[in-house]
């Protein structure tokens, strides 16, 4: 689905990372870990195109991201599901609006039973009507990952989305992402919480990737 | 999905209604620069004037002459002597009601009307110089052209002046299109994160400009059309700041502007949105 071959990047002249490269295929699910700074939320936003690899190549559904039609490229997004790390939420609509607003985007219907179901089943049944501002970062996380699912996308991605919450409720969202991957959905979550990766690994066959020393590596076998 | 309050709705809706009274305004000058064109061009372009000096004991004789000459000239309609009470009424202007007509040797006024197919004006030159050497053609060409030319200047001014205020439309709805944009550029960001198209990002700011843009000139196009009627005298069509205004079937042409203005706006502010899309991915 995702594929990533010898990519490079980096700011401003200074390489983060070189030569990664890796397999998002159908049903995987992988976390990715490593210090802050190391680039893991520039590989995630490579993974969903909003940055193009400074070297290497990079392919979505056997597309290369290069020279990508900017309307191949939104049917692209359309079909990955992703939770930023800072939410990315419209202040001025409700949660509701927000969480439907890849169906919105992507012009196509907005089932209300769906949504509600949804919401409820992140907890957020009560604030559908309240506005991002006033929620708590918990809530927010939670209103992200409902947005990033509800389009049922082939693809998830996921930016430290269980930071702000606690242990019960990480656990919940974390079953969501197992449930998703049993159904075929491939799973890569960035995250500092190792306690989430132990959790996970009785459920899922996921490979545990860390970003060092600008490489990226397979790291399942200490935790 | 783009939030309802900002600066830019107004300045749009402020824009397109000034910029639409004030082209109401250049259509009608248009339109009555053309009325008053065609008016003149009809009212020389029909009619030519035979000037006879003669003696005055051989004056009845050179106008039986020139008369005869007039009949048999194709393209000539009719001729009329001007008698001396119309003579009279065209001289009042200048010398006043008590001029002694009687007193002075004026020249005789023959006026000729053409017919659909006109005639020859060199020909009929000719023979009246060979028939009666004291007549003089005048064809009203002199008179009629620089007037014709005057009056179809003043109107290609009303057509620029119009151009120019749809230029100016199309400016300041750019920049209120890019001071739109540029307030709402994480909602931009975030619409492309979720998947959503350049055009249907694009719409969601055509549509709301696009629309207040129609609203806008709709009450400028009114109070413009208002501010015509009540204009005094626009029913006299003596001369053209009298004439500033339509008439009949003339008052649907400003109907025509605010589809227009739309048409401007919508232009304008795709054209802004495409430009500001590209920079994001």
């Amino acid at each position: 689905m995702i594929d990533l071959e010898s990519v490079a990047h980096g700011y401003t002249g200074a390489e983060l990372f070189s030569e990664v490269s890796l397999r998002l295929g159908g049903g995987s699910f992988h976390f990715l870990t490593g210090p802050s700074g190391a680039g893991k939320t520039t590989l995630l936003r490579l993974c969903y195109g909003e940055l193009v690899p400074q070297r290497g190549k990079i392919t979505f559904f056997g597309e290369n991201r290069r020279g990508m039609a900017r309307d191949k490229l939104a049917f692209t997004r359309q079909r990955i599901g992703v939770v930023h790390q800072d939410c990315q939420f419209l202040d001025h609509l409700t949660l509701r609006e927000n969480v439907a607003l890849p169906l919105i985007a992507g012009q196509r219907p907005v089932p209300d039973t769906d949504l509600d179901e949804l919401l409820s089943w992140v907890g957020l049944s009560a604030h559908a009507d309240a506005l991002p501002p006033t929620l708590s970062g918990g809530e927010r996380q939670r209103a992200a990952l409902a947005r990033a699912i509800i389009t049922s996308p082939e693809v998830l991605l996921a930016d430290e989305p269980t930071g702000n919450l606690d242990w019960e409720m990480s656990t919940r969202l974390l079953q969501l992402m197992i449930e998703l991957n049993r159904m075929g959905t491939a799973v890569l979550i960035a995250t500092h919480d190792l306690n989430l990766i132990r959790a996970a690994k009785p459920h899922v066959s996921a490979r545990v990737l860390r970003i060092a020393g600008r490489k990226l590596q397979l790291a399942g076998a200490d935790l | 999905m783009v939030p309802a309050a900002g600066q830019s709705a107004w300045l749009t809706l402020l824009i397109s209604a000034a910029m639409a009274f004030l082209c109401v305004f250049a259509l009608a000058f248009s339109v009555a620069a053309g009325r008053l064109a065609d008016r003149w061009g009809d009212a020389l372009s029909r009619t030519a004037t035979v000037r006879l000096s003669a003696p005055a004991t051989q004056m009845d004789e050179q106008t039986a002459i020139v008369l005869e000459v007039l009949r048999t000239t194709p393209g000539v309609d009719s001729a009329r002597v001007i008698g001396p009470e119309d003579q009279a009424a065209l001289l009042e202007p200048w010398f006043g009601p008590d001029l002694p007509l009687d007193l002075l040797a004026l020249p005789r006024l023959i006026e000729v009307t053409e017919s659909a197919a006109g005639f020859d004006s060199m020909g009929l030159r000719l023979r009246l110089a060979a028939e009666a050497p004291g007549a003089v053609l005048d064809d009203h060409t002199r008179w009629r052209r620089p007037l014709l030319e005057a009056a179809m200047r003043l109107r290609l001014l009303a057509v620029l002046a119009m151009g120019l205020i749809g230029g100016a439309t199309a400016a300041m709805v750019t920049l209120a299109a890019s001071a739109s944009l540029a307030s709402n550029a994480k909602v931009i960001a975030v619409l492309r994160l979720v998947g959503a198209r350049d055009r249907f990002i694009a719409s969601a700011f055509v549509r709301r400009l696009t629309l207040r843009a129609l609203i806008g000139a709709g009450v400028g196009t009114a109070a413009g059309m208002a501010a015509l009627l009540a204009i005094p005298g626009t029913a006299d069509s003596g001369g053209l700041l009298t004439g500033l205004g339509f008439a009949g079937v003339e008052w649907l042409y400003p109907l025509a502007v605010p589809p227009l203005a739309a048409l401007v706006a919508w232009a304008a502010t795709r054209a802004a949105a495409f430009r500001v899309l590209r920079e994001v991915t």
